[in-house]
């Protein structure tokens, strides 16, 4: 018995990382945008680490804040304590993390989307999508409510069929004893979306007046703190808790192994794939047998609570079991655990069903976001909830659909990972996984996606033009000290040599001290007198602008090569196995994954150059015989 | 368009081979490898005009040829085009190839020239797919190629080489992407270690690949000595060792004489010089000059002293002229009675071989001798040979990258800059395989270590 319910232009199935992103870009692009969620009081919850960004998943974050996303200033209002990671290894490389308060974040992201116009938030489950002749025309809840919607996206987290595995005991559930969603995945699967199943897993939390602090490692916060948010002022910042450091040791290694046949893992209950960057303790010590010790984090999981986070122990053992590990852990010889481990199974899709906007390909309107897309991470999820979210109301108000490429941003590596290559595991995304990472650091994410965000709608006047100054002031003092000469003085050498760097014997420009490696921009004001005051942001974009000049040429050069393979592109609807001259391995990949253009399409494994060179033959005889018509 | 380049005659010994050259800098980068006879550089000539001249690498004459300029649109492909045609040897031709790809263009893809053309409508649309033929045969026969080098002993090294690689990036990943781990921290002085041991592997490969021209090819030897110490005797008795003469090729100069004979496993290309002595016939000092210039460009010098005669001036300045190049010393008339200075000799030369062109004898020491020179330290089993241009080019070009990488860290890079380089590197060895070199590291670093919450 299903009964109407009125209609919006977007409903998102899920209000977790993702979808609180999706839904925010969509109401505030002027769509009716309608949240739905099991529980209103799990919106944006971490049922995992209560931690934000992290090394690449930091680079994600200011991303997401330059395009106009929310995560950024909510991880700026929560944090209790922050760190720059990675200080020394590089400017590419150095990643933001902050500890955050796991309930003050959920309630800033609930009063946010409460707070949002033409935003909706429902506790429902959604439990059917309405297709007709291949697009979303409307979704229906358990309770039977029908609501006629343009477009849905999927955000359903580790909810989908979730089933939770503590040692030999399981049950269907979702994160943190929540619901599980149990009938969505039929009705997808009836519409034609392929579906598998993951897992993942979290650790136990224990009682801080359990734990001895006093035997661990203290690791405290950043003494300057740099906000995620471009827009957030760091003068107002402070750190609030410690994190401490212990490790296990034989005796732990000891009690798993004995109680190994306990384990779902190890006993082929759990079937469901689990990510490589985020192992159970028990894959641990079985993988890297030979390691005596493995380091685990102790984490507040906020200031109201005195609910600690064991990062590094994510197990699905038997909670005794659990208990007698931990105990053998110096620092938890007495050790309380309020929440027990647990392994969760989860169904998601391979997102090669998906084009570079998340919208399917064979199901016009139905997006897809997050851990359903077979990330992992609650900064991943964001990032696709954000383009997820951008892509459907863009596209209901007919305009050009946001494409952000692997050049533009780590949002774009990942989205383009996700629906060229696919993914085996939980996708994690890591700086590795950027060719062009000394381009697309976390200190220029507002240069390269604020326009974005300005054209689209989501960034105001106000701060575009704050920006457009900041380029304008970066780009005027470098070019003034490119021309800048410096004579050798007495001064000058001796500093140079306290720096262990070689004398001047002849005039120079003051770029090219800047570019030795022992020098930088600030220490040398003393010998550039005529320097206007810039603030930090800007200091730091022409030290590096300066440092980096050669490699970021070298990478734009590439970068060029491959827009001009992205731009051709192939028409939705070829049979790439009518195409003369393509090899029958390259048409049948090219027929399953329908690569939106040449440089996708070369990307995907069993693609040769010839079998590209091909397809740009094809396309430019096509187009002339168009030309001809 | 970035400029591309290719040998478009059939890789086979022939008369002349032509290497074309398209792009929009196609005619700057023939102006850096040739210099004309005339004073226009080919940047300066017009369309469909040639010019003779010499490949030049640096100071270095490599070969003389002829250079035809295409202007853009009048080519084959539409862009500019340089044509060089130079002697038909395949090492020249390759080296020359390999020069051009040095000054910036880049080794043809299969069919490239012809998609060009297309692409700039030099061809009708009916050929386009004539184009895809071409592209997709050529496509293929790399492609069963690189499938049957996979098994080969280059790939093998090429392999070994990119693992190294792969395995210091999994080190830099794994720092740079989980710091928080206990993962044991990259030193600058321990990657540079590492780094050393890759260029040392890419230098081994690369040599190879002169190795492997060797054995094909065969050394470019010559015969040295003064009139009458029996060099053209020595000549012939090879000859007559021979199995068989690969080629032929009557001498350009009435005074050299060019052969190429198989002994044992090595081929050499014998010239067959002038005397070495001073004289007033011109045409006689015409070959003694030809006969210096012979020895600046061989690879081997087989310098060949009279048992019978005492050395004598000429003997001392060419000993000093080749005392440090690949050098036998062959004392020939061993038959006879001993009146040269064997001891100077042995002195100034590591091999020395006797034998007596005369009766024979002696021919298989210096068959011995050309195989501890040429062969000793590559006939294990795995040295690998590349016979491959995209080989060689993936492997230069990655080698490339390799050294600027030290170079960097040398420099005090951070080692942010210093990945990126080594990326390039992978992905360059990886193009061989088709394999992507960002999972390949990812994978690397969850397989050696224990990251993850």
């Amino acid at each position: 018995m299903s009964y109407s319910m009125g209609e919006f232009d977007i409903a998102i199935v899920g209000a977790g990382h993702a979808g609180v992103e999706a839904a925010l870009a969509a109401a505030r692009l002027g769509c009716s945008t309608a949240l739905f969620t099991i529980s209103l009081d799990q919106i944006a919850n971490m049922p995992c680490n209560p931690s934000i960004g992290g090394t690449a998943k930091g680079h994600l974050v200011r991303e997401i804040d330059a395009l106009g996303g929310e995560m950024g200033r909510a991880a700026d209002k929560c944090f209790i304590q922050s760190r720059m990671l990675n200080k020394g290894k590089g400017p590419a490389v150095h990643s933001l993390r902050v500890q955050a308060d796991r309930m003050r974040y959920h309630e800033y992201m609930k009063k946010v989307c409460e707070k949002t116009d033409n935003l909706f938030v429902k506790q429902g489950e959604v439990a059917e999508i309405v297709c007709e002749d291949g697009a979303v025309k409307a979704i229906r809840t358990n309770l039977g409510a029908e609501y006629k919607v343009k477009a849905v996206i999927i955000a359903t987290g580790t909810y989908l069929k979730g089933k939770i595995h503590v040692g030999e005991e399981s049950y269907e559930s979702g994160p943190d004893a929540a619901l599980p969603s149990v009938y969505l995945s039929e009705s997808l699967v009836k519409n034609g979306v392929e579906l598998r199943r993951f897992k993942t897993g979290t650790p136990c939390r224990v009682h801080k007046r359990s734990i001895d602090f006093s035997v661990m490692e203290k690791q405290d916060g950043d003494e300057e703190i740099v906000p995620f948010s471009f827009e957030s002022d760091s003068d107002d910042m402070k750190n609030i808790v410690s994190c401490y450091v212990t490790y296990t040791n034989s005796e732990t290694h000891k009690v798993i192994m004995d109680n190994l046949h306990r384990s779902p893992l190890y006993s082929g209950r759990i079937k469901g794939v689990g990510p490589r960057y985020c192992p159970s303790i028990e894959d641990k010590i079985v993988r890297f047998a030979d390691k005596e010790r493995h380091q685990l984090f102790v984490e507040p999981m906020g200031l109201e609570t005195d609910e600690y986070y064991l990062q590094g122990m994510s197990s699905s053992l038997p909670e005794d079991v659990q208990l007698a590990f931990l105990r053998t852990i110096r620092g938890l010889e007495n050790v309380e655990i309020m929440r027990p481990a647990y392994a969760i199974e989860y169904d998601c899709c391979e997102p090669t069903q998906m084009k570079s906007t998340l919208e399917f390909k064979n199901i016009k309107g139905l997006y897809g976001a997050g851990q359903f897309n077979g990330s992992s991470g609650y900064e991943e999820a964001a990032a696709q909830g954000l383009v997820a979210g951008i892509n459907a109301a863009l596209s209901i108000q007919g305009k050009e659909p946001l494409i952000l490429d692997r050049a533009s941003s780590y949002i774009g590596t990942l989205i383009d990972d996700l629906v060229t290559k696919g993914c085996a595991d939980p996708y994690r995304m890591m700086t590795s996984r950027s060719e062009y990472r000394l381009i697309l650091r976390q200190d220029n994410a507002d240069q390269r996606l604020t326009p974005v965000g300005y054209k689209i709608g989501l960034i105001s006047k106000e701060k575009h033009d704050k920006l457009l100054k900041k380029i304008e002031n970066i780009e005027k003092e470098i070019k003034r000290v490119k021309k800048l000469n410096i004579a050798p003085s007495k001064e000058l050498n001796e500093f140079l040599a306290e720096k262990g760097t070689s004398p001047l014997v002849t005039g120079c420009k003051l770029a090219d001290l800047i570019k030795r490696p022992q020098l930088g921009y600030d220490m040398l004001s003393e010998f550039d007198k005529e320097r206007e005051t810039l603030d930090f942001a800007e200091r730091e974009q022409v030290e590096l602008q300066i440092k980096y000049e050669g490699y970021i040429e070298k990478q734009q050069e590439q970068i060029e090569i491959m827009r001009k393979m992205e731009s051709k592109k192939l028409p939705e609807n070829t049979d790439y196995s009518e195409i003369r001259g393509l090899r029958l391995e390259a048409a049948e990949k090219l027929n399953k994954h329908h690569p939106e253009n040449i440089g996708q399409a070369s990307r995907i494994s069993g693609v040769s150059p010839a079998d590209a060179s091909v397809l740009a033959i094809w396309l430019e005889q096509k187009g002339k015989m168009n030309e001809q018509l | 368009m970035s400029a591309i380049a290719a040998i478009a005659t059939p890789d086979a010994p022939g008369g002349i081979s032509v290497i074309r050259i398209s792009g929009e800098d196609a005619l700057k980068i023939a102006s850096l490898i040739f210099k004309g006879a005339g004073d226009k550089s080919p940047e300066e000539m017009e369309g469909y005009t040639c010019a003779y001249g010499y490949v030049t690498d640096g100071d270095e004459r490599i070969d003389d040829a002829v250079l035809t300029v295409f202007r853009a649109p009048k080519s084959y492909t539409g862009e500019n085009c340089a044509e060089i045609s130079c002697h038909g040897g395949r090492y020249i031709t390759k080296k020359i190839l390999r020069l051009i790809l040095k000054k910036g263009a880049v080794l043809a893809g299969p069919g490239e020239f012809t998609k060009r053309a297309f692409l700039n409508g030099k061809m009708s649309l009916t050929q386009a797919e004539a184009v895809m033929d071409v592209i997709s045969s050529s496509g293929e026969r790399e492609l069963r190629y690189a499938n049957a080098v996979r098994e080969g002993a280059v790939f093998r090294r090429i392999n070994a080489i990119k693992e190294k690689i792969i395995k210091i990036l999994g080190d830099l990943a794994a720092w740079a992407d989980f710091p928080e781990e206990d993962i044991p921290e990259v030193s600058p002085e321990a990657l540079g270690k590492e780094l050393d041991e890759v260029l040392t592997l890419f230098r081994k490969t690369a040599e190879t690949y002169d190795y492997g021209r060797i054995l094909r090819e065969g050394i470019n030897t010559v015969i040295a000595g003064k009139p009458n110490v029996g060099k053209s005797t020595l000549m012939n008795c090879l000859s007559g060792f021979q199995r068989s003469i690969v080629t032929d090729i009557a001498g350009t100069t009435r005074d050299v004489v060019e052969e190429s004979v198989k002994l044992g496993d090595i081929t050499l290309r014998l010239s067959d010089t002038a005397g070495i002595r001073e004289t007033e016939d011109v045409i006689e000092s015409i070959g003694v000059d030809i006969a210096y210039k012979k020895i600046d460009e061989a690879e081997l010098i087989l310098a060949v002293f009279d048992n019978t005669v005492p050395l004598e001036k000429k003997d001392y300045e060419l000993i000093d002229y080749i005392r440090d190049r690949k050098t036998i010393a062959v004392i020939n008339k061993s038959d006879g009675k001993t009146l040269v200075n064997k001891e100077y000799i042995k002195e100034n030369f590591k091999h020395v071989v006797e034998i007596s062109a005369l009766n024979d004898s002696g021919i298989n020491e210096l068959k011995d001798c050309l195989e501890d020179m040429f062969l000793k330290e590559e006939t294990e089993a795995d040295a690998g040979i590349i016979a491959n241009e995209r080989q060689m080019e993936c492997l230069e070009s990655a080698m490339q990258n390799a050294k600027e990488a030290k170079y960097a860290l040398e420099n005090g890079e951070l080692l942010d800059a210093i990945t990126v380089l080594l990326d390039s590197a992978a992905s360059k060895l990886m193009e061989l395989t088709g394999e992507s070199a960002s999972e390949t590291v990812i994978n690397n670093v969850f397989s050696r270590f224990c990251v993850g919450k």
